[in-house]
């Protein structure tokens, strides 16, 4: 009853001149995700051109401990496939499905960023920190970054899961799953380029 | 007790560090500011308008006020700019004067530059956007108008904390670009260049969700009919501008954060030591500088080929070339950037490159001037206001364009970099390109956004006082400058032999702010003495937006049009001149309407908060202000209420009112 007031979307066609607001956000957001890749573009430009800056001190290989970094990138890829599975039973109209699906994606990110923490941590008690060379400021930055985005989406999956309890899947939720689902992608892809250019690339 | 008098002793230090002190014209800053703000808390308690700025402007969506308040903040900066222009040009009238002390004409050349160019030239650029836009395209509103909200409350919020470095803090004083070293703890150890990189940064984002929401408004919320060729060109235009800042505007973002993390917990990017670069910087901020200047000034070109078309009564000459011209600007400058630094050692290959591609944009340019030379050809052409400053322009950019070339050849810049002569090749492109494109739009837009017309002897007297002013100032600055006389330089001896053209042009900057003064006349005249437009279209125009009412209604259009033409609101007037029958119109129905939400203004002032602490590396002030960013996030991601319908009874009674009949 409370989003009777979205139902005339549904008819509301280019001729009267509505638009499908929806589908506008949609739009909207592959609009944004173009700008966030033109900044990791950034991000990952400067890294590339002070990566080898470490002003005397260890570099890429001796300081990254892959193993780790492979299981955290397992872990994200498979939360990419959890989201796709929420899709899955947002399509097939399963309110449970889609919730418990998206609650494995969330936890899956949180483990993720759990481990990253983890490797923040061991790394500036070993004394490399975003203040020790060039290097490590862009590493920081750039992997940070990417964790930043992370947890935004942790909390933005949350909110979205308390929505969908409470109003279940109406178009403002569908759009809502279809949106974030695009976003983890997203931050996945990018994590490709991280652990390809910074990680596989810097220890070899 | 001891730890009294050493209490208040620290309170003491701590004013004087917090508050600028020691000058003269700060200290009559700030009794302006508590004078003014006292007043104006004083007129709105009076009167009882505190509910009524809440409701109708503080919490509106509505992208005509949003755009009415880009317009009037932006008014407001361009008179703070102008007055830091003044205070430079009065030190430099004559030799050895000691007007503003070296250190204070850096930071007076700093914040002229930022004002100038993000808090003067961006915002009245997106108030434009906001008044037209949806107008041409026959929508009722842009794509996301909650966003639309949030931009203009960062975008006011960025400069307000900007604008307090006066008297608080400290300004920053490492150039409008702050290129590092200057710009790192080492050369800036004070706040003013954090509230230089937090006013920019927290504004640029609002920018950057401004092109993202004009893109979608065209691309999705054409008239039905629209097609890509019937697009006004105005309406072209910013479309080629939002393209150039979703491009250009993430790289500013991470540029300043960088320094910032230099500064704030002590990273190397861009540092002279631990492996930093500041090449990198000055790569970066070009990057995002030179398709800066395009997205400022394509805007102009849009306005400029509106005006010459509607006032020469005569469809655009070239239109597809035009079109074809703008996207191919907002494409190549995105790889020019390393013209602004020819002399920095990037080896003689990467200089050809990139002077190559510089002079490859001067044609696109220069097509535009043939075509709109060629709309004015046997046009029956009338000169008001918006007209004029549309002439006025095509001299002053032309001899700007051609300095530009000059300056865009990499032997001779060797020869140019960093003199006068670069501060008047930009100063004319960007005040004869850009300013004077947007004062033509505000003349030709404003009887649309209030609802009469500007009054126009006094608008010629300002138009003539400003462009005789500019020319006087800028001219000699030329000559000053293949002199020898470099940029930001706070004085020069008698010896130079520079006196007399820089006291000229110091005489061309007053009449240009005696042109302000007029403008600022005229406004006021007219509100008092113009006779309302009843006919929503005084010019003869031929775009959409002259086909409703002035001001147009809160939904703009009681039926959405369907258009068959290029100028479809001119071609209905002819079909109706001819005798014919007009196009018929559906009937009405509800009209889908947001709500208002004070949910921008409040999360700005969070933005605006967390910048605050930032810039005093106060977390105690930035974490709380990071949290209300949050929740106003989620306060806005859970309300499910956000739209309404307007009956078809009011849609009657408003039409009614303007005199339409529906
Ligand atoms: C209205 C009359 C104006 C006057 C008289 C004026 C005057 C000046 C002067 C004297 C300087 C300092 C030159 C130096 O010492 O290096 C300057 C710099 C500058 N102006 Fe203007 N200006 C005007 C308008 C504008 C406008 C409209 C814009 C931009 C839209 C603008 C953008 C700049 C920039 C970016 C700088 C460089 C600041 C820096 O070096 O960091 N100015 N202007
Ligand atoms: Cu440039």
């Amino acid at each position: 009853m409370a989003h009777a007031h979205h139902q005339p979307f549904a008819h509301e066609g280019g001729h009267e001149g509505h638009h499908d607001l929806e589908e506008l956000r949609k739009f909207g957001f592959w609009i944004f995700l173009i700008t966030d890749c033109i900044l990791f573009a950034t991000l990952f430009a400067t890294y590339f051109v002070l990566h080898e800056n470490t002003a005397g001190g260890p570099g890429a290989k001796e300081i990254f401990e892959l193993p780790g970094v492979i299981v955290e990138t397992f872990i994200l890829l498979t939360s990419s496939f959890t989201s796709g599975l929420a899709v899955l039973a947002l399509n097939a109209g399963s309110r449970k499905g889609l919730i418990g699906w998206l609650l494995v994606t969330i936890l899956l990110g949180a483990c993720f960023i759990g481990m990253e923490v983890t490797e923040f941590l061991k790394l500036v008690d070993e004394g490399h920190t975003i203040h020790s060379n060039a290097f490590l400021s862009g590493f920081f930055t750039l992997v940070g970054t990417h964790g930043m985005h992370v947890s935004l989406g942790i909390c933005w999956i949350t909110a979205l899961i308390i929505q969908l309890s409470r109003h279940g899947i109406t178009p403002v939720t569908q759009r809502k799953v279809h949106i974030t689902s695009l976003y983890w992608h997203f931050l996945d892809a990018v994590w490709i380029f991280v652990f390809t250019f910074v990680y596989l690339l810097g220890v070899s | 007790m001891r730890g009294g008098a050493s209490v208040i002793d620290s309170i003491k230090d701590f004013v004087s560090w917090f508050f600028v002190t020691g000058d003269p014209l700060i200290y009559g800053a700030d009794v302006a500011i508590v004078l003014t703000t006292v007043a104006i808390i004083f007129v709105l308690t009076y009167f009882r308008k505190w509910d009524w700025l809440w409701r109708e402007w503080l919490t509106t969506v509505d992208h005509k006020r949003v755009g009415i308040m880009y317009i009037i903040a932006s008014l407001l900066m361009l008179f703070r700019g102008g007055v830091d222009a003044l205070l430079m040009r009065t030190q430099l009238a004559f030799p050895d004067l000691k007007f503003l002390s070296p250190e204070h004409y850096n930071e007076v050349f700093t914040t002229h530059g930022v004002e100038m160019i993000f808090f003067m030239a961006m915002p009245l650029m997106f108030g434009l956007f906001n008044i037209a836009v949806p107008l041409q395209l026959g929508a009722r509103d842009v794509a996301f108008p909650f966003l639309n909200s949030l931009s203009f409350w960062l975008f006011f919020m960025g400069a307000m904390l900007f604008n307090m470095s006066f008297v608080i803090g400290g300004s920053a004083n490492a150039g409008w670009l702050s290129y590092p070293p200057l710009s790192e703890l080492t050369g800036s150890p004070g706040v003013g260049e954090d509230f230089y990189i937090w006013g920019v940064q927290i504004s640029g984002i609002g920018s950057l969700m401004t092109g993202i929401n004009f893109i979608v408004t065209i691309v999705k919320m054409r008239a039905p009919g629209m097609t890509w060729s019937r697009v006004p060109i105005f309406t072209w235009s910013v479309l080629s501008s939002c393209i150039a800042i979703i491009v250009a505007f993430p790289v500013l973002t991470v540029t300043l954060a960088l320094v910032f993390l230099d500064r704030f917990l002590g990273a190397h990017f861009f540092t002279t030591d631990g492996g930093g670069n500041a090449m990198m910087y000055v790569n970066l901020i070009w990057m995002w500088g030179h398709p800066e200047v395009y997205i400022i000034v394509l805007p102009a070109f849009g306005v400029f080929s509106e005006v010459v078309a509607a006032f020469s009564r005569k469809r655009l000459f070239g239109y597809g070339s035009m079109v074809f011209a703008m996207l191919s600007i907002s494409l190549l400058a995105y790889f020019t950037w390393l013209h602004h630094f020819f002399t920095m050692g990037s080896g003689a290959d990467v200089n050809l490159f990139f002077a190559i591609t510089t002079m490859i944009i001067a044609i696109p340019t220069g097509v535009k001037i043939f075509n709109w030379l060629f709309t004015m050809y046997r046009g029956r052409i009338t000169f008001q206001t918006p007209m004029l400053w549309t002439l006025g322009f095509i001299p002053c950019f032309v001899v700007g364009g051609m300095t530009g070339v000059m300056l865009s050849a990499a032997p001779a810049d060797f020869q140019f970099h960093n003199s006068y002569f670069l501060i008047a090749h930009f100063h004319q492109v960007l005040i004869g390109g850009a300013v004077f494109g947007y004062f033509a739009g505000l003349y030709y837009w404003w009887p649309k956004i209030f609802g009469f017309k500007l009054n126009e002897p006094i608008g010629k007297w300002a138009f003539w006082i400003w462009n005789i002013g500019f020319y006087v100032c800028f001219m000699p600055q030329y000559f000053v400058g293949l002199d020898g006389m470099t940029r930001r330089l706070s004085s020069y001896g008698w010896d130079k032999g520079w006196w007399a053209m820089n006291f000229t042009s110091t005489i061309g900057g007053f009449l240009m702010g005696l042109g302000f003064l007029f403008q600022v006349w005229q406004i006021a005249h007219s509100i008092k003495f113009m006779e309302k437009d009843t006919t929503g279209d005084p010019w003869g125009a031929r775009t959409l937006e002259w086909s409703i009412p002035s001001p147009a209604p809160l939904y703009n259009f009681a039926t959405i049009p369907v258009v068959t033409d290029r100028d479809d609101w001119w071609e209905e007037k002819e079909r109706i001149a001819a005798g014919k029958a007009p196009k018929a119109r559906p009937k009405l129905e509800p009209i889908h309407m947001p709500k208002n939400s004070p949910i921008p203004f409040i999360q700005a002032i969070c933005w605006f908060t967390v910048g605050f602490g930032l810039v005093f590396h106060w977390l105690w002030i930035a974490i709380p202000g990071f949290i209300g960013i949050a929740l106003t996030m989620l306060a806005h991601s859970f309300n499910y209420d956000t739209d309404y319908y307007i009956p078809v009874d009011e849609i009657k009674r408003t039409e009614a009112k303007a005199g339409r009949i529906v």
